[in-house]
């Protein structure tokens, strides 16, 4: 960077989220769930592509030999001898259940990191304009969140992805977008909304407007900007939720379908082979508990790093 | 919010809502308010159900022209729409939600009130367990706080959090139908009874780790106050401070999560009953879903927007009761 007046500015702004990686690596709970998700999501995008280089099957390659079309426990192969050809032991079909845990991470990350993205873009808009603007187009645009805040949700989304299946695969994840993103905007709503009103009082508001600029551009390119931390924070706390909503709803069937697996299709599928095969189970929901175990801790230890007034346990 | 809105107590604001207005006033623009909720999810519901492509009897096997037609006459599907949705209104209205096209012969309200019973005893079973263990987990936590029953209570309810319940569940069945046999895996026989211990269990992890949280944290806030150091100084002592003044303003949250509770708790009950086979409402429902039972899917959904809709009224008024900083006269 050159040497430059704002170079000062520039360096107390930077110095901000310096601290607060400072005061996340601190944090034991919190650097244990980063490194736990950066595993696992590593693993799901990486370990799909070098299972098939080296083992020379995918998810849904159903072995040739009709033998080995039988749900093997781990470490077994043909015959009941030890192998390390399975570690997670294979399915009905005798799919690899590690390669199915991996491609089922992968649809999970994708469905919650684009639903999170969806959520956030309606929130911060919306809550960005209503806390801009404020008086009778605040009260209704909140009055809104409020009246949709004591919807039964859930039951609408059912109704939807029930009766209105996509046809294409595409089209299925593009409905799990949109149907989790459009129902996960209004708590960041609230969020953006609080910010900006604590904001759009100050100077650099104030000289933004003496200066001719647009009230679009007041709101996206100098309020928003400065109301990014807990945006953050509770985005990271979204992501969870909307994992746990796609596996809920693929778990009923409505979400991810065959042969496609998620994370939630791949419980429902063990949970019916329960009593037999418990392993077909306990590695998918297993791997599913701890990456929500670890999101949320993550989702804490930012909160706590980036807004130490908003701690409260 | 989620689905489930995990993180609830990041959201809670406690009576943001509620100002000082009086009692009548505030209940009767509450139910003003209701009405047009309630038209809003009935239609919504109904249209998707409408423009959703085929119906009931576009299944596999063809029907005979004739048949088809006799058929959408008696249910009345052979109207223009604006008939249809009107007639759907005003049997609503009446709280009457017609016949169901699956169960051949049987209303929708007798399907309600026989499945009813099944998810009301899992879901309130469900809440006590929760409310129980919640506050006392949360309430320890909170007069000690950074201990290790802190630590552990809270990385406890951070676990409830993350574990989904389809996992829980078919987990706990594993371990206490399947291998010690002290509990039925699944099986309906009435209200008290062995079968319900593992469903309420499951259902009840994730509201447990809640009500903990928020119990937690309302605490730890009450018990900074200048009240309780009044308290103190009379002279109480620490389980009187704690069980006549604390609780009461540190229950607040708790108070105020029941409401949403009770939709997440619907939300819960439809994979609990499909995971244990109950069959209470939710399982009437994911089936009416998948075999288009158009009178049952709205009849389910009008009733549950419903019984959410007045418990948040129910919830908000109680609230003022327990609050003595909100009056409502």
């Amino acid at each position: 960077m050159k040497d430059h007046p704002a170079t000062s500015e520039a360096i107390e702004g930077t110095s901000l989220w310096r601290d607060a990686w400072r005061r996340l690596l601190k944090n034991r709970l919190a650097v244990f769930g980063m490194v736990i998700v950066i595993v696992i999501a590593l693993a799901s995008i990486v370990g799909p592509t070098l299972i098939s280089k080296t083992a020379g099957y995918s998810y849904d390659s159903i072995p040739r030999d009709s033998n080995l079309i039988k749900s093997f426990a781990p470490f077994t192969g043909a015959g009941g001898k030890f192998s390390w050809a399975h570690p997670m032991g294979t399915d009905n079909a005798g799919r690899d259940i590690l390669a199915r845990v991996l491609s089922g991470g992968q649809i999970s990350l994708i469905v919650a990191l684009i639903a999170t993205l969806v959520s956030l873009l309606i929130g911060v808009s919306y809550g960005a304009v209503a806390g801009y603007v404020g008086g009778k187009i605040d009260d209704l645009m909140m009055r809104i969140v409020d009246v949709l805040y004591s919807l039964p949700y859930v039951i609408i989304v059912i109704v939807l992805l029930a009766l209105l299946p996509a046809k294409t695969p595409v089209g299925q994840l593009a409905e799990l977008f949109f149907a989790l993103g459009a129902v996960s905007w209004l708590t960041m709503a609230r969020i953006v909304r609080g910010q900006i009103m604590s904001l759009k009082n100050q100077e650099f508001v104030l000289a933004a407007r003496a200066t001719g600029v647009s009230t679009p551009n007041i709101i996206f390119r100098h309020l928003v900007p400065n109301a990014l931390g807990p945006v953050i924070v509770y985005a990271t706390l979204t992501i969870p939720t909307v994992m746990l909503s796609e596996a809920f709803l693929s778990f009923l069937g409505l979400g991810v379908r065959p042969p496609r697996v998620s994370w939630g299709s791949l419980a429902a599928e063990g949970a019916q082979n329960l009593a037999v095969y418990p392993w077909q189970l306990i590695f998918p929901g297993l791997t599913m508990a701890l990456m929500l175990f670890s999101l949320n801790f993550l989702g804490d230890g930012l909160r706590d790093a980036l807004d130490p007034q908003m701690k409260k346990g | 919010m989620g689905l489930w809105n995990a993180r609830y107590e990041q959201v809670t604001e406690p009576g943001r809502h509620l100002t000082n207005q009086p009692m009548a006033r505030f209940i009767i623009r509450r139910v003003v308010v209701i009405i047009p909720m309630l038209f809003i999810v009935i239609s919504l519901t109904w249209a998707l159900v409408r423009l959703a492509p085929g119906n009931f009897y576009s299944g596999e096997k063809k029907l005979a022209v004739g048949v088809e037609a006799n058929l959408r006459e008696k249910y009345g599907l052979d109207k223009p729409w604006y008939v249809q949705y009107g007639k759907v209104l005003k049997n609503i209205a009446r709280l009457d939600f017609g016949t169901s096209l699956k169960y051949e012969g049987q209303s929708v309200n007798q399907i309600l009130w026989r499945a009813l019973p099944v998810s009301a005893a899992l879901g309130v079973s469900a809440y006590i367990i929760a409310l129980i263990v919640g506050i006392v987990a949360g309430t320890f936590s909170a007069l000690k706080p950074y201990s290790w029953i802190d630590y552990s209570s809270m990385t406890l309810a951070m676990l409830g959090i993350s574990i989904p319940n389809f996992v829980l569940g078919p987990l706990l069945v594993l371990l206490f139908s399947l291998t010690l046999f002290w509990f039925p895996p699944a099986l309906w026989d009435g209200f008290p009874s062995r079968s319900l211990v593992l469903p309420a269990l499951t259902l009840a992890a994730i509201y447990i780790a809640y009500v903990a949280r928020l119990t937690r944290s309302g605490m730890l806030e009450i018990m900074r106050s200048d009240y309780i150091r009044t308290a103190r100084a009379k002279g109480l002592s620490e389980g009187q401070v704690v069980m006549r003044h604390a609780m009461r303003g540190g229950l607040l949250p708790v108070v105020s999560f029941s409401g949403p509770a009770l939709a997440f708790l619907i939300t819960g009950t439809v994979v609990v009953e499909k995971v244990f086979a109950l069959p209470g409402l939710g399982n009437y429902f994911i089936n009416a879903c998948f075999n288009r039972d158009e009178p049952l899917i709205i009849g389910i959904v009008a009733f549950i927007a419903i019984t959410v809709l007045v418990f948040n009224l129910l919830v908000d008024i109680a609230y003022g009761f327990i609050d003595p900083r909100i009056r409502y006269a």
